[in-house]
């Protein structure tokens, strides 16, 4: 009877255990969370790993490289063009996203006044970000030409000017030029959003400030711009760590010339590891984007910390 | 404090004329509430008060001082908003002191008159504490507060109390109308809920579809209702209507539906035959032989008073009495109205006979 007995007994205790692990709040989270997990690990984690791991590395395309600690770094940091690039691209994130948080803020104030053909202004100001990056790039390295410009028609036409301007030849020219391409591109984004955020703002305060007796720059300063400051942190992070990375419209429009003077770390990365083969010293240059860019999230994140506080909570 | 004239006022929105010349005298020191069904007008009115909508025509004065043409910030009024509108990113002390901030009084006079609202509003405690922090009832005191401090010509109330609880609201009530005791400031109260415009108000204006119904005080609106709307409008559970003619055969009385008999104390002249509506208060019925006959469907005990649903040919009325009389769905009681007490109204125009 009981060699009978035990394997219906065993059959029984095995179907209990996993109908138990399937109602297990604790199995079935992490069974759910298995795809994200998967996902993350192959296409962030691996390549982050391998970029790190890469950075430590000699490896050239084709080849295997071994591993020699710091050196790319050491030999990075006597590497005129590699600073250049650190430069360059503190210049362009600095003054494309000053930029364009003041004009996206203006341009999110304007359309949230009463304005005729709101929504479509609002579609017309979404436009440069629903093009794609390269079109407008190329679009922009037209517009730069050295001989086809259409600013240096203009101006000559009007008589405003007697030559054209050498847009992407001049270093310093080159650089301005590409900051307001990224300009043009990225205010859409930061003037979207603050417009998000201004609407949520209850009209109700601004009629309780106006009773209270705020002019419209008092009205300003202390209803929509404290109300507005979390939203800003956040687009504001955004958009700084899209700009620091930017890589298409200055690889399309330059390809980091004239003379490296708008090469950001992410197209010398790009020149040094693929076009050059030094897969290593591009990875290294990559990872040493990522204090900048650590820098900016705890900027941010502290700077959203003291909000939330602001606004209250439970205490 | 200041009295307000509103003087023949008209509102439109494009072409849509949503107050139709309202004119309604404040007096200094009243208290004067709104009252309406939504979509009446009245929040409009207010907001019109404060300067926060245009006029169309007509003219309000503060005081003495036309002010249509008056920057809200140069009215010198104050303004308890629905959700409150407290600002979040201010603590409770810098909400009440915005106004005087902005006017550039020092920080001493500031404190001063923060802290002296606060010990009227029993807010002391909670003065470093953000809205969020807050509880409904005491964001409404801060509300409130932020109105006090700038000691104002007029307040405004909009509907201040619809976002609290029943009980709370009850609690308030009685707060804001003991605060209005105290300072006797001006004030205009917005609210569609009758008891709050009963129980506060030296003066009620009725308003209704972008018209002033009627005005007075709260029992003269009771007991002398112009006409069927503020009758049915003001009083807790609502007046009763009965259709029917009025019968001058040496007496006066009221043929309602179905031939029912009811009592009319004397016929307004000219009014035999002429069709009416026959309007009496639930607490206004007594139980009497020579009462109209009526069948009991719902009973509801309060405690303090008992409400009787019941058929009076065939139409439902309800009557409440304190007595607890014995009643039971389906019984046959004579119910009689006190004669003296009730109202007739014509029937095409609801206006009073």
């Amino acid at each position: 009877m009981a060699v009978i007995a035990e394997p219906v007994a065993a059959q029984v205790k095995r179907s209990s255990l996993w109908s138990r692990a399937f109602e297990s709040r604790n199995f079935l989270g992490a069974m759910f969370m298995v795809p994200a997990i998967a996902i993350l690990i192959l296409f962030l984690a691996y390549p982050l790993a391998l970029g790190f791991w890469l950075g430590m590395t000699d490896t050239k395309i084709g080849g295997v490289g071994r591993f020699i600690g710091f050196q790319n770094f050491v030999s990075l940091s006597k590497d005129s063009v590699f600073w250049l690039s650190v430069f360059n691209t503190i210049f362009y994130t600095v003054f494309a996203s000053v930029v364009k948080f003041a004009i996206g803020l203006y341009l999110a104030l304007l359309l949230n006044e009463r304005l005729p053909f709101k929504s479509m202004m609002r579609a017309i100001v979404l436009l440069p970000f629903v093009v794609p990056t390269v079109l407008s790039a190329i679009a922009f390295w037209w517009i730069y030409d050295s001989q086809f410009s259409i600013i240096s028609w203009v101006l000559i036409k009007a008589g405003l000017l007697n030559h054209y301007i050498d847009f992407l030849g001049d270093p310093w020219n080159a650089r301005w030029s590409v900051v307001l391409a990224n300009i043009w591109r990225g205010v859409p984004f930061v003037a979207i959003t603050l417009l998000a955020g201004l609407q949520t703002i209850s009209p109700s305060l601004y009629e309780a400030a106006n009773l209270d007796g705020a002019t419209n720059m008092q009205r300003f300063r202390h209803i929509t711009l404290p109300m507005l400051s979390p939203i800003i942190a956040v687009v504001m992070t955004f958009s700084v760590l899209m700009t620091f990375t930017d890589f298409q419209l200055i690889y399309t429009i330059t390809r980091g010339g004239p003379i490296n003077a708008t090469h950001l770390m992410a197209t010398l990365s790009f020149q040094r590891a693929i076009t050059g083969g030094n897969l290593g010293e591009g990875a290294a240059i990559s990872n040493a984007m990522i204090p900048f860019l650590v820098a900016a999230i705890l900027l941010s994140f502290f700077g959203l910390q003291r909000s939330r506080w602001q606004q209250g909570g439970r205490d | 404090m200041s009295s307000v004239q509103i003087r023949d006022v008209r509102k439109s929105f494009g072409n849509f004329e949503v107050l139709h010349g309202v004119s309604i005298p404040i007096e200094d020191g009243q208290f004067v509430v709104l009252v309406g069904p939504s979509g009446c007008g009245k929040s409009t009115l207010l907001r019109m008060l404060a300067g926060l909508e245009n006029i169309t025509s007509g003219t309000i004065s503060i005081g003495d001082r036309v002010v249509n043409n008056v920057q809200p910030k140069e009215r010198d009024i104050a303004m308890v908003f629905q959700n409150y509108a407290l600002y979040p990113h201010m603590t409770v002390a810098e909400n009440m002191g915005f106004s005087l901030k902005l006017r550039n009084a020092g920080s001493d006079e500031i404190n001063k008159r923060v802290k002296r609202a606060a010990e009227i509003l029993a807010l002391s405690p909670l003065l470093d504490r953000y809205p969020r922090q807050l509880s409904g009832g005491q964001r409404q005191r801060v509300a409130m507060g932020r109105a006090i401090v700038r000691d104002p010509q007029v307040f405004l109330f909009d509907e201040p109390l619809s976002n609290l609880d029943a009980k709370l609201r009850v609690a308030m009530r009685t707060e804001i109308k003991e605060l209005h005791q105290r300072l006797k400031t001006t004030t205009v109260y917005v609210t569609h809920d009758q008891i709050e415009a009963m129980t506060m108000a030296d003066k009620i204006v009725v308003m209704h579809d972008g018209i002033v119904e009627q005005m007075g005080t709260p029992l003269e609106l009771y007991d002398k209702p112009e006409n069927q709307f503020v009758a049915g409008f003001i009083g807790s559970p609502a007046m009763n209507f009965l259709k029917g003619h009025v019968r001058v055969n040496g007496v006066a009385t009221f043929e309602g539906p179905n031939g029912v008999k009811l009592p009319l104390k004397s016929a307004p002249a000219g009014s035999d035959g002429r069709p009416a509506v026959y309007g009496v208060r639930p607490e206004h019925f007594t139980i009497a032989d020579d009462g109209a006959e009526a069948e009991i469907v719902v009973v509801e005990p309060t405690g303090s008073e008992t409400q009787v649903f019941a058929k009076v040919g065939g139409e439902q009325v309800v009557a409440v009495f304190r007595e607890r009389h014995q009643f039971n769905p389906g019984d046959k009681v004579r119910l009689k109205p006190d004669p003296s007490v009730v109202h007739l109204f014509d029937e095409a125009t609801g206006k009073r006979m």
